[in-house]
C-alpha cells in the first residue's frame, strides 16, 4: 500500500516553486563550498583546520557548535561528535558558539518539512528532502530548531574531526620521520611508539594545516567509539551552577545604557499617539524612541538602569490605531468553525482514493468528535533580551539567539546594509523553545541602539511584555471521524483541522523576499504523517488567518495533532470495545512501523499496562511520530475528590542512534513536562485586541509540587537517526486526557484539561 | 541625588547610590554587576531572583533595596574558594541544569531549605521549593537536594 496515496502533485509543485530560485541558480553555488569563517576570526598562533576545530600553539583545542545551547546539551553533543573523531577527551576542550555564518547552515532543518512522512523512502520523498536541504544551504540557515542539530552534524562534525586528526598524524610522522603506523594519538598528543617522544597537536598544528585534507573519510564504527553513545557531563556544567555570565541578559559592556519595549499589542497596530512627559519625568530615564520594524511598531525606552526603563515604559501613555477585525477570542473560533465548514485549503497524506468513504459512514459505527487547542505562549524563563551597538559602519548585537543569519539578513535589511556588516555574539538562552528562532527582540535593541550610538544598550523585556508579545503555538480545531467496523477494525479515518498557518506568519517577518508557497505541513503534522494501518484515511487543512503573530513552539504542529490523533485513538479504542495499547498495535502491522510497535511494546512493560489498579486511578498510552523520533509515553494519575495528580510518566522513545543517553532523556524528560503543563491551566486568550495574560500568576507552568514520577528508556530500531528537543512534548497531553478518562470516564476534548477538571 | 545605601553583599560592605525603592534585584545586577540572581517576573513568582538575606531565601525582584535588613548572599558567595557548595556539587553530579536560566534560583532555595531542614522529605522539598523551571528538571532537582542533604549531614 502507497503511504503517499493521494499525495498531493500539488503539493510538492507547490514546494518546488520556493526551492526553483534556489535550484536553478544554486547548483553553482552549492557545490562551492563556503570560506571558512575562523580565517577572519583566529588570534595569532591559531591554526583553523576547518569551520570547526581551531589548535593553538599552547595546545588550546576549540570546537565549534554552531548552534544554539538553550539547555538539549548540544554544544555537548556536538563536541563530542568531532572530539570523537579527533581523539580528545572532551574535558580537554574549549567549546564556542563560533561566529554567524553561513558555512554553518543547518541542511537538516528544512529537511522534514517535505510534505512527506518521515518513514516514507519512496524516491518523490528523498527528492523532496533533497531539494530541502539545498535550499537550507542557499539560504545559508544557521539555525538551531526542528530538533535537527544532530541528524544535519552527524557525519559532517565527525569528518570536520576526521580531518583534522588526518592531517595532524601525517604532520607527526614527519616530525618523527616514522610512519603512521607507528604512532598512538591519546589527549592532544600523538607519540612515536619506538621513541616514546609525544609531541602535542598545537606543536603540530601550523605544518599539519598546509597538508591537504584527506579525500576520503574513514569515520569510526560504533563499536570504536569511546565518548559518543556514552553519557556525558555537559560542558557548560560549571557556569550552570555557579551562576556563570552566560546568558544574554548578563551581558555587560563599557558606558552601556539599559532598556526596555512597549510595543503595539500586535503586528500591524501602529501608534496613534503618544505622550511620554510622565516617563521621562522619572529619575533615570533618558529618552523615548519609536521603533517602526517589520516584526512591529512601538516605543523604546533608554534608561540608566533597568528598572528605571521598566517604570519608564509603564508611565507611556500610548494610544493605538488597531484596523484589525478579529479583536476577542470568541471571534477567533468562529473563524475557525467557519474554516471547517469550507473545502480545504490542502490536504497530505491519506489512503484510499473514493471521497465518498469519508461521507457515507453509517451512524452506529461512526465516531465523530471535536477536540480543540488554544493559543500558547513559549515563556522562556529569560525574558526576551538583546545588546545593540551602532559601531561606525557595524551593528554590533549580542543575544541568545535560535537563528544568527537571520539576525543578520533582517537586521541589515532594516538599515539597508550589507548582512556581513552585521556582527551577532551568541549567548547561552535561558530558554528557546522555539521563541527565539524570531528577530523581533534583536531587531528592536538594533532600533533603538541608533539612538543610544555610540553607546551599547540592553534592552530587556518585562515578563508581562514577552507574554503578550510572543509569536503563538496556534489555537485550532480538529474535526476527526472515524469508522470503526464491528469486528473492532478502524477502517476510515477523517481528520479536519482548521487552524492558522505558522508559515504564512513567520515568513514576511523574517524572509520578506520569498512568499511561501505549497501547503504548510505545519498544520497537519501529528496528523497526516504518523504509522497507521488504516484502509481509508483522509487529512485535511482548513486554514484561517487569525491576525496573531503565529511562531514555532516544542513540537510545532505536533502539539497541536498529537493531541487530537491520540485522543481520537483511544476513543476509537473504547468504541471498537479494545485495550487502546491492542488497538493500536492491530492498527500498526506494516513492517516499516516496527519501531512504534516497539516502543508502544515496551512502554507498556514498564508501566505495567493492563494489570489492575485502585479505584480512582488510570493510565492513558500514547504514541506520537516526530522529528524522526517513535514516542511512546504512558501517564499514571490519580482522581480524587473530582482533583488530579499526575502520578508517574513512562516514555520510550527510539531515535534510531542515541549519541548521548543522558542527554537525550533529560530532553524527553523536559519535552513530557513541556507538554504536560499546557494541560494543567496555560492559555493565551484575547480580548479588546489584547493579550490577556500577562506574567505567571495568570500563565503558570508546571511546579515542582505537581511534578510526576517519570521513567524513560531508549531504542535503537528506527532506520535513520531522529531529534530529541520536542519529541518528548506531543504525546503527553493525550497520554494525560486518555488517563483521566481511563480513571473517571470523562473524556476531556479541549486544552487546558483544567478549564474541565482540577489539577492539584 | 539619592542617599547611599549600606549593603553587605558576599561577605564585602559596600554602599551604593540608587532609589531605595529599586527591587534589590536590579541593584545587584546593573549597579553592582552581580549577575548570578536572574530575572524572570519582577513579582515574585518565579524565584530567579532568589538571594539570601541573613541565611533566609528572598525574591529579591520584590525587595526594596533600601528596605533590606541583613547580610545578602548570592550565589557567587556560597562557594569557599574553589571548592563548590554541597548543593552546587550535587547539582553537578546529578547534571541538573538544562538551560540553566532558573538554577542560581533553585540553588539558594534549596540552600536555604537545608538550612533549616537538614533532612527534607519529598513532601519538605515541594513544599519549600517553588521556583519555577521551564526545562522542568524537578526530578533532578529533588534527588540532588536528597544527596546534598546526605553530604551536608555526615
Amino acid at each position: 500500500m502507497s503511504r503517499l496515496g493521494k499525495y498531493t502533485r500539488r503539493a510538492f509543485l507547490g514546494l518546488g516553486v520556493a526551492a526553483a530560485g534556489g535550484l536553478a541558480v544554486g547548483y553553482y553555488f552549492y557545490q562551492k563550498p563556503y570560506a571558512n569563517p575562523l580565517d577572519a576570526k583566529k588570534a595569532e598562533g591559531e591554526t583553523p583546520f576547518n569551520p570547526y576545530v581551531m589548535v593553538d600553539a599552547d595546545n588550546t583545542i576549540t570546537i565549534i557548535a554552531p548552534r544554539a545551547e538553550m539547555g538539549q546539551g548540544v554544544h555537548t553533543t556536538l563536541a563530542a561528535l568531532v572530539a570523537e573523531e579527533l581523539e580528545v577527551p572532551l574535558e580537554q576542550v574549549v567549546v564556542e558558539h563560533g561566529p554567524s555564518s553561513p558555512a554553518y547552515y543547518n541542511s537538516s532543518m528544512l529537511e522534514e518539512s517535505a510534505p512527506f512522512p518521515f518513514y516514507d523512502e519512496s524516491v518523490l520523498a528523498e527528492m523532496a528532502r533533497g531539494s530541502m536541504k539545498i535550499v537550507a544551504k542557499f539560504l545559508g540557515l544557521n539555525m538551531t530548531g526542528g530538533s535537527s542539530s544532530m541528524t544535519d552534524a552527524f557525519v559532517k562534525m565527525r569528518e570536520a574531526g576526521y580531518a583534522a586528526k588526518y592531517v595532524l598524524v601525517k604532520a607527526a610522522a614527519e616530525h618523527f620521520g616514522t610512519s603512521e603506523e607507528n604512532l598512538t594519538l591519546a589527549d592532544g598528543a600523538i607519540t612515536d611508539n619506538a621513541s616514546g617522544k609525544s609531541v602535542t597537536y598545537g606543536k603540530l598544528a601550523r605544518k599539519a594545516a598546509a597538508i591537504s585534507p584527506p579525500s576520503e573519510m574513514k569515520l569510526k564504527k560504533a563499536k570504536d567509539w569511546k565518548i559518543l553513545g556514552k553519557s556525558q557531563k555537559r560542558v557548560e556544567l560549571k557556569e550552570k551552577v555557579t551562576g556563570g555570565q552566560i546568558f544574554g541578559i548578563d551581558v555587560q559592556l563599557p558606558d552601556m545604557l539599559y532598556g526596555t519595549v512597549k510595543m503595539a499589542p500586535r503586528k500591524g497596530v501602529s501608534i496613534k499617539s503618544y505622550d511620554k512627559t510622565e516617563a521621562l519625568a522619572i529619575p533615570g530615564v533618558k529618552d523615548v524612541v519609536e521603533i517602526k520594524t517589520i516584526a512591529g511598531e512601538g516605543l523604546g525606552v533608554i534608561a540608566t538602569n533597568t528598572w528605571a526603563a521598566f517604570k519608564g515604559a509603564e508611565a507611556l501613555e500610548v494610544e493605538w490605531d488597531d484596523p484589525l477585525s478579529l479583536q476577542n477570542t470568541d471571534q477567533m473560533w468562529s473563524a475557525l468553525e467557519n474554516a471547517l465548514t469550507q473545502e480545504a485549503t490542502f490536504e497530505l497524506g491519506g489512503t484510499g482514493s473514493d471521497a465518498e468513504v469519508f461521507t457515507s459512514i453509517p451512524e452506529s459505527e461512526a465516531v465523530s468528535v471535536q477536540y480543540r487547542v488554544p493559543f500558547l505562549a513559549h515563556a522562556t524563563m529569560e525574558p526576551m533580551n538583546a545588546t545593540a551597538q551602532h559601531d561606525g559602519g557595524t551593528i554590533r548585537v549580542w543575544t541568545g539567539t535560535q537563528a544568527p543569519g537571520l539576525i543578520q539578513s533582517v537586521v541589515s535589511s532594516h538599515f539597508d546594509m550589507d548582512s556581513a556588516d552585521i556582527d551577532v555574539t551568541t549567548t547561552r538562552l535561558g530558554g528557546g523553545f522555539g521563541r527565539r528562532l524570531e528577530v523581533d527582540f534583536t531587531l528592536y535593541a538594533a532600533v533603538i541602539a541608533e539612538a543610544t550610538a555610540p553607546h551599547p544598550v540592553k534592552v530587556t523585556w518585562t515578563r508581562e511584555e514577552d507574554t503578550q508579545h510572543d509569536t503563538y503555538r496556534p489555537m485550532a480545531i480538529g474535526e476527526f471521524k472515524g469508522q470503526v467496523t464491528p469486528d473492532g477494525t478502524l477502517k476510515t479515518m477523517d481528520m479536519h483541522v482548521a487552524s492558522p498557518s505558522i508559515i504564512q506568519s513567520v515568513m514576511p517577518r523574517i524572509f520578506p523576499g520569498i512568499s511561501p508557497a505549497g501547503p504548510d505541513n505545519t498544520v497537519l503534522d501529528g496528523a497526516f504523517n504518523q504509522p497507521l494501518d488504516v484502509e481509508n484515511i483522509r487529512c485535511q487543512a482548513h486554514v484561517a488567518d487569525l491576525q496573531v503573530p503565529l511562531g514555532f513552539w516544542r513540537s510545532v504542529g505536533n502539539s497541536i495533532n498529537g493531541f487530537f490523533h491520540e485522543s481520537f485513538m483511544d476513543e476509537a479504542a473504547h468504541k471498537a470495545g479494545k485495550d487502546p495499547l491492542e488497538f493500536r498495535l492491530a492498527h500498526l502491522t506494516s513492517d516499516e512501523f516496527l519501531p512504534a510497535r516497539e516502543v508502544l511494546k515496551r512502554v507498556a512493560e514498564m508501566s505495567g499496562w493492563g494489570t489492575p489498579l485502585p479505584a480512582g486511578k488510570g493510565r492513558g498510552i500514547a504514541h506520537v511520530l516526530s522529528f524522526g523520533t517513535w514516542t511512546a509515553q504512558v501517564v499514571q494519575v490519580d482522581v480524587t475528590d473530582n482533583t488530579v495528580t499526575i502520578e508517574e510518566v513512562w516514555a520510550a522513545a527510539d531515535p534510531g542512534i542515541v549519541l548521548d543517553p543522558g542527554m537525550f532523556k533529560d530532553q524527553i524528560m523536559s519535552g513530557i513536562n513541556f507538554g504536560l503543563s499546557q494541560a494543567l491551566g496555560q492559555e493565551i486568550t484575547w480580548a479588546d485586541g489584547q493579550v490577556e495574560q500577562a506574567n505567571f500568576d495568570t500563565y503558570d507552568a508546571m511546579r515542582m509540587y505537581q511534578a510526576p514520577k517519570i521513567t524513560i528508556e531508549l531504542l535503537e530500531n528506527s532506520p535513520r537517526m531522529g531529534g530529541a528537543g520536542e519529541p518528548g512534548t506531543p504525546p503527553s497531553t493525550p497520554a494525560l486526557a486518555n488517563a483521566i478518562f481511563a480513571a473517571t470516564g470523562k473524556r476531556i476534548r479541549q486544552m487546558p484539561l483544567s478549564n474541565e477538571i482540577d489539577f492539584i | 541625588m539619592y542617599p547611599k545605601i549600606p549593603l553587605t553583599v558576599n561577605g564585602q560592605k559596600q554602599e551604593i547610590e540608587a532609589d531605595p525603592e529599586m527591587p534589590l534585584l536590579w541593584a545587584l545586577r546593573d549597579i553592582m554587576d552581580i549577575k548570578g540572581p536572574k530575572f524572570g517576573c519582577g513579582v515574585a513568582a518565579c524565584g530567579a531572583c532568589t538571594v539570601l538575606i541573613d541565611g533566609e531565601a528572598v525574591r529579591s525582584c520584590s525587595q526594596p533595596v533600601g528596605e533590606v535588613e541583613g547580610e545578602i548572599t548570592t550565589i557567587e558567595g556560597i562557594s569557599q574558594g574553589d571548592e563548590l557548595h554541597a548543593v552546587q556539587q550535587a547539582w553537578m553530579k546529578h547534571s541538573v541544569p538544562q538551560c540553566g536560566y532558573c538554577q542560581s534560583g533553585q540553588i539558594m532555595a534549596a540552600v536555604a531549605l537545608l538550612e533549616e531542614n537538614p533532612d527534607p522529605s519529598d513532601e519538605d522539598i515541594s513544599d519549600a521549593m517553588t521556583n519555577l523551571c521551564r526545562c522542568g528538571t524537578y526530578p533532578k532537582i529533588k534527588v540532588a537536594i536528597k544527596d546534598a542533604a546526605q553530604t551536608l549531614g555526615a
